[in-house]
């Protein structure tokens, strides 16, 4: 696996090497599993959790409905705060900011916290073509980045790794960049994590330049907001001279209050706590303490497009918990590296299209299909994301993108299906026939059905000639000419 | 009240004693059931592909063939989804209002068989005698989609005769997902076998589901394993009785002294 997600082949391929891959679906079945549980336990004891749904969903779409506003009132307070807001279209003009703020202050390094955001546009690569090296300091973050390895799952970007896998990138990768591990270092969680620290102790205590992401914005007060499990980000958000923070435009929440339910609903679904470790808020530059110089970069990078979206805008809500990846039966199979993005899963499946667009590459137009549409996904969704309906509204934007090119075979048969079904006498009439289809279909083999399934035996009558020769069993069924 | 049964283009061609099952069933209980000929396909292998014009057809013939019915009763809680759920969807497109006000009368008239028996029947004891030990799987649809909950637990459990045993990891999907099955085979077969595995687990003798499009996959896996677990439609289960009981062992007897006798 190289470290870049440019150039993965569309989802049945990539998932297929996965499947093939047995301490991978151990790895995965063990780990989601775990999760699974912690997250339906912690659930059950919120007696208003629906109701709690509907508030977090209700809050982000009152948002997403006035975005404009939002963000510009969010302009407003971050700079009466001392904070400078900067506006980027696209990944390239979020990282040209991002690499112009680091080469102010002649910084060769900079410490991250967690976020997806910089991983979308793909910041640590650019920032990398600018000289300047970006250290991921999120435990599993540093796993992957160590690894020379592609992020997995939202929360737990290295679920795809074991132990004994994180031992030998630690001992084989550490020195390079930065404090070795130590030579007696065995493969207990406890013992990993304190060698990660004393590495990333030395990183935090050096770097000019921090970089995060935000969970939330709020507009009324210019806080931006980030929850965290291990207190690494808050080392980067408070002990650099210079912050600079990407937040994508559909994080805005209009007033304080309105964090309430997302704070209650975000580490239940997504680690299965009840309340997250930390929570670093941030509102501008405070003079004497933490960051002197605050840069914030309100991204679109496809927001926009996705806003317009009349079915998909709601994957906007999206608070990142990955919830809907724990319980999916695909992600759990395939794992996230399958969905050939950032963002895997079922929430992947909808936002990369909806952020990257249809018709124009194979990859993207494969996602809104990894998915049996079992629903699973919108049952845990803490802000209700109907991401069942988004992908059957994907899979028609897929294929009325490919209406006016050379028909594929599959959709000369629903052409044949829509004549097919629109009149009783020519199902009928077609039936006659499903005997020998299916027999001949077993003879010559239809290879992605028969692989590893048998066909079932087909009936003498069809329930419809049933009906008629028997008036609906009105008539005895035997003997009966 | 007028009540139709929608038999599903699947059960139509593949599983006709399932939709026999429904109409021997429901006569038991007093209900006569019409089966307006005109029925083809609910449209829901055309909507979860994407091809919603293709679709519209399918909602058309079905609005028609189901008109003026009290209630519609299918067994499948699938298409009993597409017909509540998507039929709206593919009218809208269509924009044809008539259509759209057609589906919106009709949409809430149809019911899976489960639904229909508890909800507007009112009954969980059918009279039926079935002994055998079996496991019950919900399918997706009809668990998410529609909600049934354990009605079908509850008719299942007031069957004489049968014991339901409990199938592990049972809300999880059996990876059918109607051309899901063929798009993404290896992802949909690596489901299919955990599900085979869990059934296999419980020692039943048979996969009871509410969904023969489900139970066509996991058939297929477990008889691909050789598995001797059967998969068998929660309706022909409800329709059976000590006669017909004895009317099936009387064939199997027979087929096996025909054996015999070879």
């Amino acid at each position: 696996m190289s470290a870049t997600f440019v150039g993965m082949p569309a989802f049945p391929e990539a998932a297929r090497e996965a499947l093939a891959d047995s301490q991978l679906r151990y790895n995965l079945a063990h780990a989601t599993g775990t999760i699974r549980d912690k997250r339906a336990k912690v659930v059950a004891e919120v007696d208003d959790w629906e109701d709690l749904r509907v508030a977090g969903a209700a809050v982000k779409e009152t948002a997403l409905r006035d975005l404009e506003r939002h963000l510009v009132r969010l302009e407003e307070t971050l700079t009466a705060n001392g904070a400078t807001v900067h506006w980027a279209r696209d990944a390239a003009e979020a990282n040209a900011i991002v690499a112009a703020i680091a080469k102010d202050h002649a910084a060769e390094e900079v410490v991250k916290v967690k976020s997806m955001v910089t991983q979308e546009i793909g910041l640590n690569e650019a920032l990398a073509e600018e000289g300047i090296a970006a250290w991921e300091t999120d435990l599993a973050e540093l796993i992957v980045q160590l690894g020379d390895d592609l992020p997995s799952h939202i929360l737990v970007p290295a679920i795809h790794r074991n132990r004994a896998e994180i031992r030998e990138i630690f001992m084989s990768k550490m020195a390079a960049a930065g404090r070795p591990a130590p030579d007696d270092l065995s493969d207990e969680p406890a013992v990993l994590a304190a060698a990660a620290r004393e590495h990333l102790r030395e990183k935090f205590l050096r770097a000019k330049v921090g970089v995060s992401g935000a969970n939330f914005a709020v507009a009324e007060s210019g806080t931006l907001v980030v929850v965290e499990s291990e207190g690494n980000g808050r080392m980067c958000l408070t002990l650099p001279e210079v912050l600079v923070s990407v937040v994508g435009i559909e994080k805005v929440v209009s007033r304080w209050e309105e964090l309430d339910p997302l704070l209650r609903l975000l580490p239940r679904s997504s680690t299965g706590e009840r309340m997250n470790p930390y929570t670093s808020t941030w509102s501008g530059v405070t003079p004497g303490d933490g960051p002197q110089e605050v840069h914030v970069v309100l991204l679109d990078n496809g927001r926009t497009r996705a806003l317009a979206d009349e079915v998909g805008r709601q994957a906007l809500r999206c608070i990142r918990c990955s919830a809907c990846l724990n319980v999916c039966p695909v992600y759990e199979r395939t794992g996230g590296h399958a969905y050939g993005s950032v963002y895997p899963g079922p929430i992947g499946a909808i936002l990369n299209p909806l952020l990257k667009g249809v018709g124009h590459d194979d990859q993207v137009d494969s996602l809104p299909y990894a998915s049996s549409l079992c629903g699973a996904c919108f049952e845990v969704c803490p802000v209700r994301i109907d991401i069942p309906a988004v992908l059957v509204d994907q899979r028609a934007q897929v294929v009325d993108a490919h209406r006016n090119g050379v028909p594929k075979p599959e959709a000369a048969a629903m052409k044949g299906a829509a004549y097919v079904f629109g009149r009783s006498s020519r199902l009928a009439g077609l039936e006659r026939l499903t005997g020998i289809g299916l027999g001949l279909a077993r003879r010559v083999g239809i290879a992605a059905w028969t692989g590893a399934r048998d066909l079932p035996d087909t009936p003498k009558e069809s329930f419809r000639a049933w009906w008629r020769r028997t008036d609906g069993g009105r008539r005895k069924e035997h003997g009966d000419d | 009240m007028r009540v139709a049964l929608m038999v599903t283009c699947i059960n139509e061609a593949l599983y006709p004693r399932t939709g026999q099952a429904v109409v021997r069933l429901l006569r038991r209980l007093g209900v006569e059931v019409d089966f307006p000929q005109a029925q083809t396909c609910c449209g829901q292998p055309m909507v979860n592909t994407g091809y919603l014009d293709e679709a519209v057809p399918a909602v058309r013939t079905f609005v028609e063939a189901f008109a003026g019915y009290d209630a519609v009763v299918s067994p499948s809680g699938s298409c009993t989804g597409s017909a509540r759920h998507q039929h709206s969807i593919v009218a809208r497109r269509s924009g044809d209002a008539d259509l759209e006000a057609a589906v919106a009368d009709l949409a809430p008239k149809v019911y899976e068989l489960s639904e229909f028996l508890v909800d507007v029947l009112g009954v969980t004891d059918v009279g039926a005698y079935y002994p055998h030990r079996v496991t019950y799987h919900p399918t997706c649809h009809s668990l998410r989609m529609l909600g049934v909950g354990d009605r079908p637990r509850r008719l299942l459990e007031s069957v004489r005769g049968l014991t339901l045993v409990d199938l592990p990891g049972a809300d999880q999907c059996c990876g059918f997902g109607g051309t899901f099955a063929v798009k993404n085979a290896d992802t949909s077969i690596a489901m299919g076998a955990d599900k085979a595995r869990h059934i296999k687990e419980t020692g039943a003798e048979m996969v009871v589901a509410g969904d023969n499009s489900c139970l066509t996959h996991i058939g297929g896996v477990l008889s691909r394993q050789r598995s001797g677990v059967r998969p068998v439609h929660l309706a022909e289960i409800l329709a059976s009785t000590e006669a017909t009981v004895d009317e099936a062992a009387e064939v199997d007897a027979g087929a096996d002294a025909e054996g015999a006798a070879r």
